[in-house]
């Protein structure tokens, strides 16, 4: 407990410096994009409607969803402005986690602001006219000033929603307080969870206040506590910038990991390896299956594992199954030719998607292969990760052994050997290099018509560090260095219930069974 | 200077319209008309009449007779579809109508102080505006506060810490401030009990001739009409229906009927205190 404390403690000038950073920036955006639209609506009712209508349908989309669909849109512009000035940005991390939230935080703004410049008294914007003020000079003098504290409020709201919201940038790659909660729940890191969750509450709620200091001099025409509320906060901003590029140091390298255990280890192996070749690194965690690939391709990340069938049928798009050694020599070719991404190799080790259920459960059953599954699968419930019945795999299982469950769930990778372990499903996707499928007496389904690729975990260098000596010299040691056992074992160290260990941790210990210190 | 300039004014007491010193047409109205609903009715219809300088007119009418409108096509706030209003000679769509506007005063029964502003700070608006130095303001929002008659306290003091009474009196100095020649006035003291009513009313007639204004205001009061105006109009959809002085508006043969209903009122009201007094005096 107090251990786990403390690892997470030194993970938060990181964490909470680009939290703020990005906090503040999507507030600060959405800000200065809200004000001029707040001033056209206000004074004109056809825009007025569907401006707020936008806001609003914008708010109604899942937060999640916001930040995963400025994704691909960034991806595809970031193509095309590369085909048309020849150089790309990272449609990765920051950039779509700050247009997300500055979206997100237009709703309180304008509406506020709109509600206010509308609700003003009648005799004051008519006075403000007879005096001979211009349109602006009304705007500046009268109308701004009077509906500033309802702006404020609106402002407050959007700061509350946009600090909780950008937890959830993490998956897109973009470091923040979500990371604790992101990594804890993948390996049942319950103090890393609620250290994630206490910061974010705690930093919702002082830049509230703060914004509040800022409302209340404003309110009351004293600007004295507006100034000091606005310098409390920008102190706060430019103290997480500083923390945070500490934290960050010269990072010479960007090492990706997926979010499950395996990835967080051997991305911990990798930037170990980095630094012991003498160079900083760094590794960027928890990203989605197939952000992890383009985030490479776009030099985003520098390296990553990967696994050679999640690479075939995911970015090949490849339905058919070829020997091993044929698709990682085709797979190498065809990912230098296509993405420029280079292929180091195969660390030693497969971690291939399979069907699993209790031992017990298919003795009972007399169940061995897959195919066996087939008869009994009307009466049976599967439950699988959030990507697996969206992958090719699982329709290509379906498809040939012809499989109907009775039900069909999604579950964390984490609650899914649970969900099995406790009767509450019967077959479940699993990773064949997971250390739970042993603790958890699992037995694996035998694939007799091989429908399933091979999935060598392989090693995979972004094109602008395809020939770079220090990556290359630092990661060659790993090829076909990692057994599948000693894998599993690193793996359920992080993953089992009692006596976890921190995926650095296990990274260290992997290192050792190695000889790579 | 500014000290020597208020002693002419005092002395200008219960001076009435000099006709040799007086543009003869201040305001002019030719042709006017003005509709809200694109020529289905009326606001105003076909207007033309003129203001002298220094007059004080009345315009009277009910609620929805285009009084309002009339006063508000003077500076601009609404504008004419057809006809020409003239200020000085001159059509007021010659200039902005925000620089036609702080060279008019207006106010009305809103008042419309702001109320993030101080007093002094509302007072002096329309100078700040006009790129007034900040000497010369706080110089004339000094002056306006004594003209109005409130401490010289009070202009540090915010517009909701004031009564109804003391905040019209403010109204009409910030619409003083720039020193206009024409104050128009919108029901200016409706919102008012009747005694701070006449005692703002009858101070105001007292600047009006001081400073030589000119001054058209709105009211569905003939009774103040009678009492502050040297001219008074009747309006009724959007016509003028009657015009004149008011003791001629008391002639109780004239041609229009409403005319002669509308100025009974008065009339029978100061009938009835005549006979009050007298049996005041008989017992007495």
């Amino acid at each position: 407990m107090g251990e786990r404390f403390v690892a997470a403690a030194r993970l938060l000038p990181d964490y909470l410096g680009q939290h703020v950073l990005l906090s503040a920036a999507a507030l600060g955006l959405g800000f200065l994009i809200s004000l001029p639209l707040v001033v056209v609506a206000s004074r004109n009712a056809r825009i007025r409607w569907p401006v707020l209508g936008f806001a609003s349908i914008v708010q109604t989309v899942p937060s999640l969803a916001l930040l995963a669909l400025f994704y691909p849109l960034l991806l595809a512009i970031s193509t095309l402005w590369q085909h048309l000035f020849g150089y790309g940005f990272s449609a990765l991390g920051f950039l779509p986690s700050l247009l997300a939230l500055t979206l997100y935080s237009m709703l309180p703004i304008l509406r506020n602001g709109v509600t206010g410049l509308t609700n003003l008294d009648p005799a004051v914007i008519e006075a403000a006219r007879g005096v001979g003020m211009t349109n602006r000079q009304r705007l500046l003098r009268i109308e701004l000033p009077l509906a500033a504290p309802v702006l404020m409020a609106g402002v407050r709201t959007a700061a509350v929603w946009v600090i909780g919201g950008a937890t959830l940038s993490t998956p897109v790659g973009q470091t923040s307080l979500g990371n604790y909660i992101f990594s804890g729940l993948q390996v049942e890191d319950w103090v890393s969870v609620l250290f994630g969750c206490l910061a974010a509450v705690a930093l919702a709620l002082i830049a509230d206040q703060l914004l509040g200091l800022i409302e209340i001099g404003v309110a009351t025409r004293r600007p004295k506590v507006a100034w000091m509320g606005l310098g409390v906060l920008l102190a706060g901003v430019g103290a997480a910038g500083v923390g945070s590029l500490a934290a960050a140091g010269e990072a010479a390298y960007i090492v990706g990991a997926k979010n499950f255990a395996e990835q967080y280890i051997l991305s911990a192996v990798m930037a170990d390896r980095i630094r012991t070749e003498g160079s900083a690194a760094t590794a960027r965690v928890d990203l989605g299956s197939v952000i992890a690939f383009r985030a490479l391709a776009s030099n985003g990340i520098d390296a990553y594992v990967d696994y050679s069938g999640t690479v075939w049928t995911t970015i090949m798009n490849r339905r058919d199954s070829l020997p091993r050694q044929q698709m990682l020599q085709e797979m190498t070719t065809r990912l230098r030719k296509d993405h420029g991404v280079v292929l180091l190799g195969a660390l030693g080790f497969e971690n291939a998607y399979a069907l699993a259920m209790r031992r017990e459960r298919a003795e009972q059953l007399g169940i061995r292969t897959i195919a066996d599954l087939s008869q009994h699968a009307p009466q049976l419930r599967i439950g699988g990760d959030f990507e697996f019945f969206a992958r090719s795999e699982w329709q290509a299982l379906r498809d040939r052994y012809d499989l109907r469950f009775r039900e069909q769930r999604q579950f964390q990778p984490t609650f899914l050997y649970k969900a099995v372990a406790s009767k509450e499903v019967d077959v479940i996707s699993a990773a064949s290099s997971d250390g739970r499928i042993r603790a958890y007496d699992l037995v694996v389904l035998e694939d007799p018509e091989q429908v399933i690729p091979p999935y060598d975990a392989i090693v995979l260098l972004s094109p602008a560090r395809a020939a770079d000596p220090v990556l290359r010299k630092a990661l060659q040691p790993l090829v076909g260095a990692v057994p599948i056992d000693l894998m599993r074992q690193a793996n359920y160290m992080v993953d089992r219930d009692s006596g976890r260990i921190s995926p650095s941790q296990a990274a260290h210990w992997l290192e050792d069974q190695l000889h790579l210190k | 200077m500014r000290v020597h300039h208020a002693l002419v004014e005092a002395n200008s007491i219960h001076c009435r319209p000099d006709p040799h010193r007086s543009v003869h047409r201040m305001i002019a109205f030719e042709g006017v008309s003005k509709s809200f609903d694109e020529g289905r009715d009326f606001a105003v219809r076909d207007v033309s009449f003129s203001v002298a300088s220094r007059a004080f007119v009345a315009l009277v009418g009910d609620s929805g007779s285009g009084k309002t409108t009339l006063l508000k096509m003077i500076n601009r706030l609404i504008e004419p579809d057809q006809g020409t209003v003239k200020v000085a000679g001159e059509s007021v769509q010659a200039m902005a109508g925000y620089s036609l506007r702080r060279k008019i005063g207006y106010v009305f029964q809103g008042i419309g102080l702001f109320p993030h502003m101080s007093v002094g700070e509302n007072i002096g608006i329309t100078p700040l505006l006009l790129g007034w130095p900040q000497a010369d303001i706080d110089a004339r929002t000094g002056e306006l506060i004594d003209l109005v008659e409130l401490p010289r306290s009070y202009l540090a003091r915010m517009p909701s810490e004031l009564s109804g009474g003391q905040r019209q009196r403010v109204g009409v100095a910030r619409a003083l401030a720039a020193r206009p020649s024409i104050m128009l006035m919108d029901e200016p003291f409706g919102a008012l009990d009747p005694v701070t009513r006449d005692t703002l009313g009858s101070e105001y007639r007292r600047l009006h001739d001081n400073m030589g204004l000119t001054t058209v205001m709105v009211t569905h009061d003939v009774m103040e009409a009678v009492l502050l105006g040297d001219r008074i109009i009747v309006v009724r959809q959007g016509e003028i229906v009657a015009d004149g002085e008011p003791h001629e508006l008391f002639n109780a043969h004239h041609p229009d009927a409403g005319v002669r209903a509308l100025m009974d009122m008065p009339r029978r009201q100061a009938e009835r205190v005549r006979i009050l007094m007298q049996e005041r005096t008989a017992r007495g």
